[in-house]
């Protein structure tokens, strides 16, 4: 069977700056796949390499077995549906509307709405927990909400794959926690391979399938959380102190940053 | 269960008719008035071809009124809809296509299209289309690599873009010896008066095909208020849709120009009070926007004639007059 997502020797620059350097990687269908790593090392120009958004310089990306440039447009975003790191909060529609435009790529170019589209909105946004605010406006929200529609949006969109950039960046620890369960739910109710940007080691090993470690725009390690959480390959990557041990729920590692303080006796 | 017809379209209908009767009104009201008189009973039975074709209201009515109350319906709903397009793809409700220097660069090509004795269709139509599509390449050149236009830099550079092609078009008119210099610079405020009703027509025919191309492409503009990256992941393929929504805009302004040089602000008043009433949907807001812009230029258009004692006003001074000010409003509000 092929792989959700297969990328062959794929690199990519910006003028001369190398984001990405000759990266090959699968992602198997209903894995939970995150991808970590430093500052700049290509973790959201991966994503919208797969997005489609942006256009492989060199090396492929097969998205369900067809390259991705093979598609069209729609049949994309059939396929990949987009979270970006910066939700545009200053919509002007309501909420019910904005989850509804993820019906676009199946309607026609006016995007006229039918009783279908609308019933798999509400089931979207009771699916999120955000059907009781269809009629508010974005800005009316808390951060945790904009990110709950934006999510029942994508699920409109009735993907096979969903690509999140930092969607817990800006929550609190409970909404980190919704919105990471949701995906969780999203990945075992609805069989969507969820594929995830994070900055958040702890919550990559708590939820992922698995892990992406990137530095510089080249592969660290791919594996499931206990294999690529080492705290050898932490260490290396983030070049900062750490500890890494079993998590008191088990099963996956936990990882403690160290503070400066505790290192001066090393001096 | 019946099939309703989809909510959107009800609200379609019901918008673009209740549009439809405002400005059914207007243009009959700028029929009705004018310095040669006529009741409104008299004006009604001209138009309803029941009164003596040799007589003189029936020649104003139908050479003189008519054209000029449907180019101010044309140029009006050109004008609003140009707004509406430029503000949804720079997602920038401050943008206009006076107030972007687009309608400057179409000036200065008209100007010159007129200087080089070239008719008025298809020649100074072309060279107005060229000047605004240079200050449209301009102003992307000089906002590249912003995924949203900054208030700021796009006020800053319309300015600049402005001033410069002011420049140009006082140049061009200081070095013309033309008996005509009062009918250019009348026409560069906004002059209605010049139409007849074959020049309208062609106009029309100009118009009419981008109006639908924009309504087709009005649910993209809504995707597109999501920002590039997530319309593109929606499947809106977005070079292909802003490109053509930027020639398709900058070719009916320019159209506009080139009969009835610059009136400004249209595009921001009206977009702006649409949205305010209707929402943000543009596959309500484009057809109500074509309507009531060309509404608000008819009614304009009739002030500039009513209103002196003497003589009339160019449509351009009055609609500047209203605009001007709620854009320093808009602006001092989207600042805080």
């Amino acid at each position: 069977m092929n792989p959700t997502i297969k990328i062959t020797n794929l690199s990519h620059s910006f003028g001369k700056r190398k984001v990405l350097r000759n990266l090959s990687l699968r992602v198997e269908k209903g894995d939970f796949f995150i991808i970590i790593g430093p500052n700049g090392s290509g973790k959201t120009t991966l994503m919208k390499l797969m997005a489609g958004i942006l256009r492989p310089q060199s090396g492929q990306i097969e998205i369900l077995g067809r390259l991705n440039r093979s598609y069209t447009p729609k049949a994309l975003a059939r396929a990949v549906a987009f979270v970006p790191q910066r939700l545009p909060v200053d919509l002007p529609f309501t909420v019910g509307e904005t989850v509804l435009l993820g019906r676009a790529p199946y309607q026609g170019a006016l995007g006229i709405e039918g009783e279908e589209d609308i019933e798999i909105a509400k089931q979207a946004m009771q699916f999120t927990e955000v059907d009781h605010l269809s009629g508010a406006t974005l800005g009316q929200l808390s951060g945790g909400e904009q990110q709950r529609v934006f999510i029942a949006r994508v699920i409109c969109q009735e993907p096979e794959i969903m690509l999140l950039d930092e969607p817990t960046a800006s929550l609190d620890l409970a909404h980190q926690v919704k919105v990471m369960d949701l995906m969780e739910k999203l990945k075992v109710e609805k069989a969507i391979t969820v594929v995830m940007v994070s900055h958040d080691v702890n919550l990559a090993a708590m939820y992922s399938d698995q892990v992406l470690l990137l530095k510089e725009g080249e592969i660290v390690c791919i594996g499931s959380p206990s294999d690529v959480l080492s705290f050898r390959k932490l260490e290396q990557t983030y070049d900062c102190k750490l500890l890494v041990d079993e998590s008191p729920l088990g099963g996956f590692p936990r990882v403690t940053l160290v503070p400066g303080r505790y290192m001066e006796s090393d001096k | 269960m019946t099939a309703n017809p989809p909510r959107i379209i009800i609200r379609l209908i019901w918008t673009s008719g209740l549009l439809l009767v405002v400005f059914l009104a207007a243009v009959f009201a700028g029929i009705s008035a004018g310095s040669s008189g006529g009741g409104m009973l008299s004006v009604l039975q001209v138009i309803l071809g029941k009164s003596d074709p040799d007589s003189m209201l029936h020649a104003i009515i139908w050479q003189i009124r008519l054209p000029r109350v449907l180019l101010a319906a044309l140029v009006g709903a050109t004008l609003s809809l140009g707004g509406l397009v430029f503000q949804a793809l720079l997602r920038n409700l401050l943008a206009e296509p006076y107030i972007l220097g687009i309608s400057g660069g179409s000036a200065i090509g008209a100007i010159t299209g007129i200087l080089l004795g070239l008719s008025r269709f298809p020649g100074v139509s072309l060279t107005a289309f060229l000047g605004s599509m240079a200050t449209l390449a301009l102003i992307l050149v000089m906002t590249s690599g912003q995924s949203v236009m900054k208030k700021e830099s796009l006020l800053l550079s319309g300015v600049m873009v402005n001033a410069f092609c002011s420049s140009v078009i006082m140049f061009l008119v200081s070095v013309t010896q033309d008996a005509k210099l009062h009918n250019i610079i009348f026409w560069l405020m906004g002059d209605l008066s010049t139409a007849d009703i074959r020049q309208v027509g062609i106009l029309a025919g100009m118009l009419l095909p981008c109006f639908v191309i924009i309504f087709w492409h009005s649910h993209a503009m809504n995707l597109l208020l999501m920002g590039k990256e997530m319309a593109q992941a929606t499947g809106i393929s977005i070079k292909v849709v802003t490109i053509t929504l930027l020639v398709t805009s900058s070719f009916m302004v320019s159209a506009t120009v080139s009969y009835c040089g610059l009136i400004g602000f249209v595009g921001l008043v009206m977009p702006h009070l649409l949205r305010l009433i209707l929402g943000p949907d543009h596959r309500i807001l484009v057809p109500a926007c074509i309507l009531g812009g060309g509404s608000y230029l008819v009614i304009c258009d009739l002030l500039a004639r009513t209103l002196p004692q003497q003589g009339e006003l160019p449509a351009g001074v009055v609609t500047a007059l209203i605009g001007a000010p709620l854009f320093i409003m808009l602006l001092k509000k989207s600042g805080r």
